[in-house]
């Protein structure tokens, strides 16, 4: 058995809902958050943490059940879990393989990081947008102020 | 509705006819004759910290066309003190105003304000962000002098740290293809990530400490004010604020069609000596302020000047 379907194999698997694979080890719960899932309300969710990974250096695994992730929901997960590929699952079965994408802009992901743009001050409305300009290094930049973006300043600034 | 945010709202063939217009526009500017191209159209000046000469350029420039000009009025008085969001004050401008000039403390405010609401936007200073009026005005005051934008040495000297005029006019000119020298002391030097964004952009540019040396080759000598609060004593500042002075001795060897130009206010940087040279091209630079605001406001509300302003308008007796 590989270390891949060892891992797996640690919880049971889901009748319908969705699978998270390859989020970066120890980001799960940020992930969580992300998607507004763990609440008292929520649907039932596993998680496995700090998996030995091929393709990372450790890796966490989520499954919600009884929920559909859509592709823009998804897509808010391109901060912190680039590389995570996702499964539909439909009767105990990968009915949809979902990758993320990091499209060309971020609304209401997370906050520009810059302490004087106009966007600090959290009662103006307009959403909070941050544009990708490069993606190799990752370039991102404000839209309102336009200050390039450090990765871990957004990730503590999520929304 | 988008507006005049960044110089990159710009095409440099946009810069180029945007500055034609207000060379036609400048008897118009002069108060010698009379063409209301905005007549019946309202100017909302939107100042969330004061700069005086910034809106009453705006205001003039208006009031030149025959267009009316509404005012925030005192910031420390209004509804923003108690707390409105820019958001609700640009709501109720929009209604007021067919065009809003603004300056605001925090970077990033007129592209929000622009994306809030539906007249254009003319973004007069956001924090330590972008203030193009004055780098189309600093364009046009380089090439009534030389001409053309194209392939000049410009020298700019003093705080180009700080300074956001420094930053967004170094921009504009290396799209010209001007060769761009930055000339400052090294606690004030010009931030790595603008230069690496010039010289992504293919731009000429060249840092030195030794202003004085780089006189005689110069084109433009574009002076900044170097601020006491800067330095950690008077001392400091004196030793450093030296090097950055400009004194009409200085000027022996220049190239005779050479400028010298300052955002104003200036302190000490520009001794008054250099007023009476050949040189001196700051209040000339200060008084384009309308005209280019003229010519952009024209642009912004698509009324066009004439190819003919003489034969359009008429004599103020
Ligand atoms: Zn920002």
């Amino acid at each position: 058995m590989s270390v891949n379907e060892q891992s797996m194999r640690r919880v049971t698997a889901i009748r319908n809902g969705t699978v998270i694979d390859h989020v970066p080890g120890g980001m799960s719960l940020t992930v969580l958050k992300m998607l507004g899932i763990g609440g008292v309300m929520s649907n039932p969710v596993s998680l496995l943490m700090n998996v030995p990974s091929k393709k990372l250096v450790s890796k966490d695994i989520i499954k919600v059940e009884d929920r559909e992730l859509n592709q823009n929901e998804l897509d808010r997960l391109a901060l912190v879990a680039p590389e995570a590929s996702v499964s539909i699952i439909r009767a105990y079965s990968v009915a949809e393989k979902l990758t993320i994408n990091l499209s060309d802009e971020m609304v209401n992901v997370a906050r520009c990081a810059f302490s004087n743009c106009i966007t600090s001050n959290s009662r103006e409305p307009l959403p909070h947008r941050l544009l990708i300009m490069g993606r190799d290094p990752l370039e991102i930049r404000c839209h309102y102020c336009g200050k390039l973006q450090e990765i871990n300043d957004l990730v503590e600034r999520l929304i | 509705m988008p507006g005049l945010i960044t110089m990159d709202d710009l095409t440099n063939e946009e810069i180029i006819s945007i500055l034609d217009d207000a060379e036609r526009l400048l008897p118009i500017a002069y108060g010698e004759r009379y063409l209301p191209l905005l007549r019946g159209r309202i100017l909302g000046n939107l100042f969330f910290e004061p700069s005086t000469r910034t809106r009453m350029s705006f205001e003039t420039a208006m009031k030149r066309l025959g267009g009316d000009v509404i005012n925030l009025g005192d910031v420390k008085n209004s509804s923003v003190v108690k707390g409105e969001t820019l958001y609700d004050t640009i709501q109720m401008i929009d209604g007021y105003s067919d065009i809003i000039a603004m300056r605001h403390p925090r970077q990033g405010a007129a592209q929000y304000a622009a994306d809030a609401c539906k007249v254009p936007i003319l973004n007069g200073g956001d924090g330590a962000g972008h203030h193009p009026t004055q780098t189309m005005l600093d364009l046009f005051t380089i090439r009534q002098a030389h001409g053309k934008l194209e392939n000049l040495r410009v020298v700019l000297a003093g705080d180009l740290r700080y300074g956001r005029t420094a930053h967004s006019l170094s921009h504009a000119l290396v799209r010209f293809g001007c060769k761009v020298i930055f000339a400052s002391p090294k606690s004030l030097s010009m931030p790595t990530e603008i230069i690496a964004d010039i010289v992504r952009q293919g731009g000429d540019v060249e840092e030195t400490e030794d202003l004085l040396s780089e006189i005689n080759q110069a084109d433009v000598i574009y002076m900044t004010r170097i601020q006491k609060e800067r330095f950690p004593d008077e001392d400091e500042y004196l030793k450093v604020a030296d090097a950055y002075k400009l004194h009409a001795r200085d000027l022996d060897d220049a190239k005779s069609e050479m400028i010298i130009m300052h955002p104003l206010p200036r302190v000490e940087e520009i001794h008054p000596s250099v007023d009476e040279t050949r040189y001196a091209r700051y209040f000339q630079q200060a008084f384009n302020g309308v005209v280019t605001r003229m010519s952009l406001m024209c642009w912004l509300l698509g009324v066009g000047v004439p190819g003919d302003v003489i034969a359009a308008s008429e004599v103020i007796a």
